[in-house]
Formats: structure tokens, C-alpha cells, sequence
């Protein structure tokens, strides 16, 4: 099957010197929800500024659904859609006439343009504004106007730098939905994040980079799978002025209604709660300390740093 | 891309691009208006009755065709150098950037929609001179054919300053320094043949000279200059700014990493 993107040995070093990316390669297949994820400066809007044009590759190939960009960049372009990280909007112009001309850019007939137009600006919620000027926006609304604006060509590949930046939760989670929805129709999404939340909970694949390389690529299953430790945090019914006896597990009285306690790999939760109620203690409630897909985040930069370290 | 797609995204570029400066009209068609109508009265009708004639005209018939020009070439750089740095400030222009619309499309809606505000202008102040002067058109082809492509070539020239400008500083250094006293000398107020040798040689290296006086030939009958020349001139300074817009494009200058 052709890739919905597939990035070969980018290469991208910038004129003063700096090598944002050393040579890194991944795919991405179609109908995915893809995570690029990394630290600030790690070389994630390199990398999709590379593949939307706006930034130059110094080296290696970048196609989109088989059309190498080298070869027929604006065949590629039709196929890709773009949400920047920053707004990119004329902020006079009217919210209708940004998305309608974006359609013109891509060759659409006027017609055509302004019923998607009309479309996308109701299922994003911004049909009430289309006749405001783009700057009395609020900013979740601008996050809005920028997906609506990359969809109006409809691509079968849309890139989302950093979409829920500054959004409020509940913007967020109907963002979310609204990106579920139309990778169930067949758009193939990648996403950027600093929400680990986001990309846990919407992706299947994942790709983080660090200092310009590729640290992992693989599902998010199989990347969980690999936390060899969870920290959960319990909330106990009963007043503990000690720590109980936690058999094998290691933990920590952290108030007098909650505990600490890490479960290794191979260890087994039922046995804890067993434990718990021998010694009369009733569990009301549990949750990770942080989040899964931080903590493996945190380590692998961690682990990188480190041997990066020993290198030297 | 086919040319139906082309075509889209040029007359796209050319609506948005009408709509940007008939929207902030105030700013944009009002104030040359004022501007031309205040140099009629001051120095057509004011200090022009007191001339008399030049080049066998009165000085208002004179300096008309020449103030014509003026707010056609003001006109046509001022709309797309700030047009085009605001679009790269606000980095609107990465909405075309990213799109397939070719750079020489992207290149010619925007020169084309300055030329579209330079000639807009332009038909109003002759409108205005009308109140002021009757105007006879000697040669009609050649008139509309002069103006059109000055309005081309300076377009061009504001489109690569826009390239070129980091700062709202830069979009006004050239029209400050450069365009402004190369306009007030290429004989919009005065026949060359009122300046000695030495200054009638200077003036000939001035390119604007020639557009007006190929304007003035069209409108009047009269030019200091061989008209044919003004043409070659503006066809070849429009092929090398074309050049080097496309150049520029192509190359990402301060428009792509």
C-alpha cells in the first residue's frame, strides 16, 4: 500500500549552521491518526514545513500518497492540507472570504468553494461569524477558522501543528470529535501535540523526535506496553496515619487519605487491593500520578540525553 | 496544472487583491485624489496662469498628462509593496505558499491588482482634470498602452521591494528616496528643453522622463523624448523585473526557510 506520506533520510540544515533534522524517515499509512511528537525545537514544524513547502530540505525525499514533492509538488499539495502552529490569516479579512479564497488557490469554481465553505463553517461552529473580521476572533475560534481553511480543498491528508494550543477543554474535546470523525471518513490526520492526553487518546501511530532524530516510531499500544512501571495514586475511604503494609509494592502515605504506590511490570493490582482490604483499608478511588504516555515521553528523552552523554 | 485551475487561482488572487484596497478605500483611493486635486489648483491653476505656455500648451494642459502619470505610478507601487509585506508579516501569504498556485501566478495577481488600483486612480484624476482643463486624446492606443504598462513595470518593482523589505521601514525607503524625486524630475512640471545640457543628459538617464513623455505624446501630441524609446524601455525593464520576481519566487527569498 502507498504511504500517505513517507519521509526518507530528511535532512535540514538551516544557514546559520543549526542541523534541525539529521536524516530521519518514517511513514505514515493512509487512513491513520498519527502523533509527531517532541520537546520545543525537537524538529517537528521543520518536518511539516518541509512537506507543505515553506520550508527547504537540505536532503532525502518526502512523498504524499506516492508523488514525491521533488517531482510534482503541486500534485502533492492537492492531496495536503495544513494547520500551522501560528495564524496565518489575514486578520481583516471576514472569516467567509478567508476559507472561499483558500478554495480559489486550490483552483475550486467559486460555487464549489462557497458550499464547502458554507460547510465547514457550520460543522466547525463558525458559521455565526463568517461576516467578522478574522481579529475579533477568540483564539479557539481562530484554531477553528485555520482547520476549516485547510479542509476546503478536502485532502486526504491533513497536518495539524499544535491545533488545541491555548484551547479551552471543552473547545478541545470538540475539536477532538470533529477530528475523529473525519479521519473515520477517510482523512488521513498527523498531529502534532504537547497534550500527551491528546495524542493518547485520538492517535494509533507515533513518531517522537528529539534534537532531529527519529527516538520511536511505532503504535501507541506497543509503545505502553513498554512502561515497565505505573504510579498510581489511591484514595482510601478509612484515616491513615501510617503507611500500611503494601506487601511487595513500594509506596507512600501522602496524606491521610491517599497513597502512592508503584506497580511493576508483572504485578498484578488485584493482589494489592487484596492486600489493602485484609488490613480493613477500602479503595474509593485510583489514577495514574501522570500521564502514560508522558512518563514513556519523559524517559525516552531521557534516555537519549543520557547516551548522548556517554557518547561524549 | 490545467488551465482552468490556473486561471482560478489568478482571478482569486486579482479579486482578493480589489477587494483588500476598495475595502480600506480612504486609505487607498481617496487620498491621491486630494492630493492630484490640490496640485490642479495650486500649480495648474495658481501659479500655472502665471507661466503661460509650455511646449505650446498652457501649463494646466501641460502638467495634466504628467500629473496623470504621477498617480499611476505612486499608485501602482504603493498597493503591492504593502499588499504583498503585509500578507508576508501577517504570513497570510503562506495560505498561497502552500497552495499548487504557481509563483508566477501568485506574482502576476498581485501586480495585476496593483495595476488594477494604479489605473483606477488614474481615471479618477483625469476625471477631476476634465473640471480643470478639456482634454483632447491624440493618440488613444498608445495612451492606454503607455499607462497600462507603467503601471506594469511599477508594480513589478513594488512587488520585489515587498520580497526584499523586512520591516514596514523598508516598503517606504524606495518610494521615499528613490521614486518620489525620480517622479518630481522626469518632467511631470516642466519640459527638459528648460534645463541646460548638462541637466537635459541627466534627465534622459531618468526612466520615468520617458513615461511621461510618452503619456504626454499620447494625451498632447508633444514629448522631449523619442516615444519608441520610452516603449523599449518599459518592455525591457519589465521583462527584467519579471525575471527577477520569478528568481526571487523560486528561490524562497524571505519567503521560505
Amino acid at each position: 500500500m502507498t504511504a500517505a506520506l513517507s519521509i526518507q533520510d530528511l535532512e535540514k540544515t538551516y544557514d546559520n549552521g543549526f542541523q534541525a533534522l539529521k536524516g530521519i524517515s518514517f511513514d505514515v499509512q493512509p487512513g491513520d491518526f498519527f502523533a509527531l511528537l517532541g520537546p520545543n525545537g525537537a524538529g517537528k514544524s521543520t518536518t511539516i514545513g518541509i512537506i507543505c513547502s515553506l520550508v527547504r530540505k537540505s536532503a532525502g525525499r518526502v512523498s504524499i500518497f506516492g508523488i514525491d514533492i521533488d517531482k510534482n509538488f503541486p500534485g502533492a499539495k492537492q492531496l495536503l492540507g495544513v494547520v500551522p502552529q501560528e495564524f496565518n490569516f489575514s486578520q481583516f479579512e471576514k472569516v467567509y472570504d478567508i476559507v472561499c479564497t483558500q478554495g480559489g488557490f486550490y483552483g475550486m469554481p467559486r460555487k464549489l468553494a462557497e458550499e464547502r465553505t458554507t460547510k465547514y463553517l457550520k460543522q466547525l461552529g463558525l458559521w455565526d461569524k463568517r461576516n467578522v473580521q478574522a481579529r475579533m476572533l477568540s483564539g479557539g475560534m481562530k484554531r477553528r477558522l485555520m482547520i476549516a481553511r485547510a479542509l476546503i480543498h478536502e485532502p486526504q491528508l491533513l497536518i495539524l501543528d499544535e491545533p488545541t494550543a491555548g484551547v479551552d477543554i471543552e473547545l478541545r474535546r470538540s475539536m477532538w470529535t470533529f477530528l475523529e470523525k473525519i479521519n473515520r471518513q477517510g482523512t488521513t490526520i498527523i498531529l502534532t501535540t504537547h497534550y500527551l492526553e491528546e495524542a493518547e487518546s485520538l492517535c494509533r501511530n507515533i513518531a517522537i523526535i528529539d534534537k532531529g532524530d527519529i527516538v520511536e516510531n511505532t503504535s501507541i499500544k506497543s509503545l505502553l506496553k513498554t512502561l515497565s512501571r505505573e504510579v498510581f495514586i489511591l484514595d482510601t475511604a478509612e484515616t491513615l496515619e501510617t503507611c500500611p503494609d503494601l506487601g511487595d509494592f513500594q509506596g507512600r502515605l501522602l496524606d491521610e487519605h491517599s497513597l502512592e504506590v508503584t506497580v511493576e511490570k508483572g504485578q498484578s493490582l488485584t493482589e494489592l487491593f487484596t492486600g489493602l482490604g485484609g488490613q480493613g483499608i477500602t479503595v474509593t478511588s485510583m489514577r495514574n500520578r501522570a500521564n502514560r504516555l508522558e512518563e514513556l515521553f519523559v524517559s525516552l528523552l531521557a534516555d537519549k540525553s543520557e547516551a548522548e552523554e556517554g557518547e561524549q | 496544472m490545467n488551465s482552468n485551475v490556473i486561471w482560478t487561482s489568478f482571478s482569486t488572487i486579482l479579486r482578493r487583491e480589489v477587494r483588500r484596497f476598495t475595502r480600506i478605500w480612504p486609505q487607498t483611493l481617496v487620498p491621491p485624489v486630494i492630493t492630484m486635486s490640490l496640485y490642479f489648483v495650486i500649480f495648474g491653476s495658481l501659479i500655472g496662469s502665471r507661466i503661460g505656455e509650455m511646449g505650446g500648451y498652457s501649463y494646466m494642459e501641460f502638467v495634466v498628462p504628467g500629473l496623470i502619470m504621477m498617480a499611476v505610478i505612486t499608485n501602482s507601487y504603493s498597493n503591492v509593496v504593502s499588499s504583498f509585506y503585509s500578507a508576508k508579516f501577517q504570513r497570510s501569504v503562506e495560505e498561497l505558499l502552500v497552495s499548487p498556485t504557481p509563483n508566477w501566478i501568485i506574482m502576476a495577481g498581485y501586480v495585476l491588482g496593483s495595476v488594477a488600483r494604479g489605473l483606477i486612480v488614474g481615471f479618477v484624476v483625469t476625471l477631476i482634470a476634465l473640471s480643470f482643463t478639456s482634454l483632447t486624446v491624440q493618440h488613444i492606443g498608445l495612451t492606454v498602452a503607455i499607462v497600462f504598462l507603467t503601471a506594469v513595470l511599477f508594480s513589478l518593482a513594488g512587488f520585489i521591494n515587498a520580497i526584499f523589505a523586512n520591516s514596514f521601514d523598508d516598503i517606504s525607503i524606495i518610494p521615499t528616496f528613490v521614486l518620489t524625486p525620480l517622479t518630481y524630475l522626469g518632467g511631470v512640471f516642466y519640459s527638459i528643453d528648460l534645463l541646460s545640457p548638462l541637466f537635459q543628459g541627466l534627465s534622459k538617464l531618468n526612466p520615468i522622463l520617458y513615461m511621461v513623455n510618452a503619456f504626454r505624446y499620447g494625451v498632447l501630441g508633444v514629448s522631449d523624448i523619442n516615444v519608441v524609446w520610452a516603449f523599449v524601455g518599459v518592455l525591457v525593464f519589465i521583462a527584467l523585473l519579471s525575471g527577477w520576481g520569478l528568481h526571487l519566487m523560486s528561490h524562497g527569498k524571505r519567503l521560505r526557510h
